[in-house]
């Protein structure tokens, strides 16, 4: 169990009103608030080591250097990663995606081959693979979706074939909130050859990742949704695989030889990181590994569990409530509309008290109009977040209900 | 801020009650604007005789705001002459903008003002308006009146 009004006195921006209510805080799948330990240690990085890493041979870039290495190695052990070399540091999931897409996707496929997608991606890892069909003429797939918003498995056989050369999948949708059975996908991939490369934007910051035990062949994922700083994300890739690529970027950094008419690249996984990398998001992001490994992932997903449970039962009993996507098995966010009640209409009036929600079509357009809407509602939790959270919610809809009750 | 101040009586009024929703037979002026962070799409239609705005309506889908910024503007222009419907339209996106000043002369178009404190609903509130402003600028240059959907980005503000 996570003591939640603990983690809250870690967490300084949640101490203020918005609007004269106190902050409830549940836009957390588009970002996640800092803690204490995590803002100190960027600070403390700036403040007593800051200096450029793998080059200098002085005191600070020794320092510098040893601090980004430390934030890889626990990115490494915290999705048990087989080394170090199979983690490259980037900006965030959508440049870890496109890693893969220009550096493996277009190098290899061809016209003919096949690269499966779900309807419910972010548009992070569908426009890249987009992109990949047409510069190689590989054609896109998509795996079905059942009305509950779960993805059909009975028919994967036919959609995932010998021309599968890659299968592009979410492990937990940011509308639905979906948990897609990643490990069946990628055992029926590895069957035909296709390699699989994993959104883990939605899923790594909530539940325990292993990209061993999952058998993933890429998995992308985002620093500031799981605690860090913004601007700083990760590409894990298998070795063989991450091998056989070209850099992304090319630059210094990145190089072990230059010429001056041509160049030889660096060991893993610098040869992926061209140019003075993100040092302090790094160390922030390990400062964030470091403060939920210590609450424990398995507690984090337990308690969002239950308190999604809860707010699914809380605000059903909402006179015109419209939950979207499956109750189980679901990551923790509700995705819902309100009656007639636009969802600008109601992100506004939510704000005006305190209480902070995503509206719009959360970069998921084709899942939008999957669901016939334009827009739906997002509250999505994390572990500051409790029961008293969604009653805030629960009474604050419930008020914005009667305030459209004349005219929506 | 509080509800009221963002949603005035005239904006609800307008949202329950829309007027000028619709279309026209053989519109002069069409104009598709799209607003990409919400979806909310709205058309506005117009008809030009003897250099004034004889007749304007709107159609589509969107929010409060949006919905009732668009139902104002057409009471607003209709009977305008197009150099008065330019006047007016600048006015407005002024007061919009934060830009200091009288606006007794847009009359219950002030109810609109108190959005233009809420930077991420200035889209709404000015949707309408900017599809009209393109659709009229069309028009004097002797520009079909049917082109694609447009994109109105924040930059367009």
């Amino acid at each position: 169990m996570l003591n939640v009004a603990d983690i809250r006195k870690d967490f300084p921006i949640m101490g203020q009103k918005v609007h004269g209510h106190p902050l409830v805080y549940l836009d957390n799948a588009a970002t996640t608030q800092k803690p204490r330990q995590v803002i100190d240690a960027i600070v403390r990085y700036y403040e007593t080591s800051n200096a450029n890493v793998h080059r200098g041979v002085h005191t600070l870039a020794e320092r510098a250097t040893e601090q980004y290495e430390e934030a890889r190695e626990k990115v490494t052990r915290f999705i048990n990663a087989p080394s170090r070399r199979n983690v490259i540091f980037t900006r965030n999931s959508s440049e870890s995606l496109n890693v893969v897409a220009y550096s493996w996707a277009r190098k290899f496929l061809k016209p003919g081959d096949e690269i499966v997608v779900t309807p419910m991606e972010h548009h992070s890892n569908l426009v890249p693979w987009q992109q990949v069909a047409l510069h190689t003429g590989a054609k896109l797939r998509f795996i079905e979706m059942l009305p509950n918003g779960l993805l059909r498995t009975d028919n994967l056989g036919e959609i995932i074939t010998e021309k599968t050369r890659l299968v592009a999948v979410t492990q937990a949708s940011n509308v639905l909130g979906t948990i897609n059975p990643v490990t069946g996908i990628v055992r029926l991939a590895h069957q035909v050859g296709a390699k699989v490369v994993v959104d883990g934007a939605q899923s790594v910051p909530h539940i325990p990742v292993d990209v061993q035990a999952l058998d993933l062949d890429w998995l992308a994922f985002s620093g500031h949704k799981m605690l860090g700083p913004t601007g700083i994300g990760v590409l894990y890739g298998r070795e063989d695989l991450l091998d056989s690529m070209d850099p992304f970027l090319f630059g210094g950094e990145m190089i072990s030889r230059v010429y001056l008419e041509c160049a030889e690249w660096s060991e893993l996984p610098h040869k992926f990181e061209a140019g003075t990398p993100n040092i302090a998001g790094a160390i922030g992001l390990g400062a964030a590994i470091d403060y939920l490994n210590q609450l424990g992932m398995k507690n984090v997903s337990d308690h969002e569990q239950r308190l999604v449970r809860y707010a699914i039962e809380r605000l059903e009993a909402i006179d015109g409530f419209r939950l979207y996507g499956p109750k189980e098995p679901r990551g923790g966010l509700v995705a819902f509309n309100l009656g007639d009640v636009h969802p600008h209409d109601v992100a506004t009036v939510l704000d005006t008290y305190g209480v902070a929600i995503r509206a719009g079509h959360h970069c998921a357009q084709p899942l939008a109009n999957w669901l016939d809407v334009t827009a739906t509602n997002r509250a999505s939790f994390y572990i500051y977040n409790d029961e008293a959270d969604v009653d805030t919610l629960a009474s604050a809809l419930v008020k914005t209900k009667e305030f459209f009750s004349h005219v929506a | 801020m509080s509800l009221e101040d963002i949603y005035k009586d005239a904006i609800m009024d307008h949202y329950a009650r829309p007027r000028g929703r619709g279309k026209l037979e053989h519109p002069v002026i069409v104009y598709h604007a799209h607003n990409p962070t919400c979806g909310d799409e709205i058309e506005v239609q117009a008809n030009v005789e003897d250099g004034r705005i004889q007749d304007v309506r709107f159609s589509g889908h969107g929010c409060s705001i949006s919905q009732a910024s668009a139902s104002m503007m057409t009471v607003a222009m209709k009977g305008k002459t197009l150099p008065e419907a330019k006047a007016t339209l600048a006015k407005f996106l002024g007061m919009m903008r934060g830009e200091p000043g009288s606006y007794k002369e847009l009359g219950e178009v002030q109810a609109l003002q108190g959005v233009s404190r809420l930077p991420v609903r200035l889209k709404c509130a000015t949707l309408a308006w900017h599809a009209l402003e393109v659709g009229l600028s069309q028009h004097e240059s002797g520009q079909s009146p049917r082109g694609p959907v447009h994109v109105l980005e924040s930059k367009d503000l």
